[in-house]
């Protein structure tokens, strides 16, 4: 089963920049992920200053908003995308995470097979249509 | 912390931890089955100890102390008046002092002779198959069991015999090198895909161990492209499971009944299993050294996996490269499936004259595909009669109803 292990940093974005040594942790950390054949994918994102929203009302209308943002919240610095065999194991591969004021949070990735029977037709007809 | 959460807890360390263990041990002792012994009984002091201590900040390194101090004490104990045995307490003190000065490097060296010593050649094939998932992927011998539809005395003993077979032969704990490496590599590389295969074969309604098993096999294979990222073969490998894997969700319809290639809803493919499939293969394509089989079966696999609809199939380069498949690894499974390749690339002509070629061949004697490619050409050129009688042997000659009944429907197409 896959698992997401989302990255917040829980530090003010102008101090994101991490240090050569931090990368040269973190780097060791991802290693010994793909080396453990668990790792899928991973990535790193910008500062949320530099990205921008587009939020819904209950009416489906839009509003685009360039960052940054004024209100202070959690938010995504960077995610791994792993492969594990339970959820107890995803949660000891992020314990070893090298963190330091950050939170790492462990989200299950669904699976067709997750969803109920007629979430899953409705699927197999949008894939048919195209 | 509640006892069953510690233990769940404690089982995903053993997980993350057990395979790295065994391999450290095993370098120490020289005997696999001594060194999964001793990771038991520091499991089962784990079990004991953290459900109260709460899990300790370096797991894997308590495990490893543990273990090292269960090995001296029981070789002490059966030591005692055994010279031989006293030197092997010494040599295990000697490792240990010298463990401080062991890399990173040091720890998947331990892993990879891990896997040689679960394939090595005095192994038969089966035992090759259950060590490699016992020690490696963790599984347990139940499951294992389970997973190859034999009881668990069966395979109990399967493991046992092989561990000592590892132990009365004296097979050396260690990465063979060289050419020695070039021998070798492909029966770990076999046991992966066998491991695959085993998975791939079960359908969506099986104990769900069965298809576990392409899981673990993608483990390994991901683990061992890493850890000789130079061996073409390695790479080929985990290319052609990442690419088929890319399949699993499209290649069984909703009443289990298995969909062909060209016929998958590629909508359902699963591109990341694409992408890192494509990346390993170019990963293999850019290495000094040929490809190999596996990575001549992954580039073919590529082919489909790169084409939007089953319509825009390079069937042309496919062709090609199930021609140099049967130059290295030369089968009339291959033959016949370069003549599907050739029929779809050039026409069904020149697919026949292929498929003459392979005609007699004892291993397709009772094998369906070889008549339901036959009938398949010979309809495309309108040769009804003959093509009818091809699909009724086919039908005659599959192993499941459901293909039974898609032949003697293909078989009654045909006027």
């Amino acid at each position: 089963m896959r698992f997401m292990m989302f990255m917040y940093p829980e530090l003010a974005e102008e101090n994101w920049n991490p240090t050569a040594d931090d990368v040269a942790e973190m780097s060791r950390y991802n290693e010994e992920l793909r080396k453990a054949g668990m790792l899928l994918s991973l990535d790193g994102l910008h500062p949320p200053a530099e990205g921008g929203r587009v939020k819904f009302d209950s009416a489906g209308e839009k509003t685009v908003t360039d960052g940054p943002f004024a209100e202070a919240r959690e938010v995504v610095g960077g995610y791994w995308l792993i492969e594990a065999r339970s959820k107890e194991e995803a949660l000891e591969w992020a314990s070893r995470v090298p963190g330091r004021d950050c939170m790492v949070e462990v989200r299950r990735v669904f699976e067709m097979e997750d969803f109920s029977e007629d979430v899953q037709a409705a699927a197999a007809q949008e894939f048919e249509g195209l | 912390m509640p006892a069953i959460e510690a233990q769940r807890s404690i089982e995903a360390v053993w997980r993350v931890e057990q395979a790295r263990l065994i391999a450290g041990l095993a370098r120490m002792v020289r005997d696999v089955g001594f060194a999964e012994d001793l990771a038991q009984d520091a499991l089962v002091a784990a079990l004991e100890k953290w459900p109260t201590s709460g899990v300790p900040d370096n797991p894997g390194a308590w495990l490893m102390a543990t273990a090292k101090n269960r090995a001296i004490d029981l070789m002490r104990r059966g030591a005692n008046f055994e010279r031989k045995q006293e030197e092997l307490v010494r040599e295990v003190g000697a490792r240990m002092a010298m463990e401080a000065a062991q890399s990173e490097h040091g720890l998947g060296d331990d892993l990879l002779a891990l896997i040689f010593t679960c394939c090595h050649p005095v192994l038969g094939t089966e035992a090759r198959v259950a060590l490699t998932l016992k020690l490696l992927g963790g599984l347990t011998t139940p499951e294992i069991a389970r997973a190859f539809l034999v009881s668990e005395t069966t395979m109990a003993q399967r493991i046992v015999r092989a561990k000592q077979a590892l132990a009365n032969a004296g097979v050396p704990f260690e990465t063979p090198d060289g050419s020695e490496l070039d021998e070798r590599l492909p029966a770990v590389l076999e046991v992966i895909y066998l491991v695959f295969n085993e998975g791939y074969a079960a359908t969506a309604g099986e104990d769900l161990i069965r298809p576990g098993l392409c899981e673990e096999a993608l483990r390994l294979g991901r683990i061992v492209a890493e850890l000789v990222p130079r061996e073409p073969e390695a790479l080929g490998l985990i290319a052609l499971l990442e690419i088929q894997a890319s399949r699993t969700r499209a290649r069984v319809g909703p009443e289990g009944e298995p969909v062909l290639l060209a016929d998958q809803d590629r909508s359902r493919w699963d591109p990341l299993l694409i992408r890192r499939g494509l990346a390993a293969l170019a990963r293999a394509e850019a290495l000094p050294a040929p490809l190999g089989a596996y990575g001549a079966q992954a580039a073919i696999a590529a082919c489909h996996a790169r084409a939007i609809s089953a319509e825009e199939t390079d069937w042309v380069r496919i062709a090609a490269l199930y021609e140099a498949l049967g130059a290295i690894a030369p089968s009339p499974i291959v033959e016949l499936n370069r003549a599907v390749a050739v029929g779809m690339a050039f026409g069904p002509e020149p697919a026949l004259t292929l498929l003459d070629a392979v005609a007699d061949e004892p291993a397709l004697a009772r094998y369906h595909l070889l008549p339901s490619v036959r009938g398949d050409l010979l309809a495309k050129l309108g040769r009804d009669e003959e093509a009818r009688a091809e699909f009724e042997q086919a039908a005659e000659l599959a192993g499941n109803e459901r293909e039974r009944e898609l032949l003697r429907g293909r078989a009654a197409e045909c006027g």
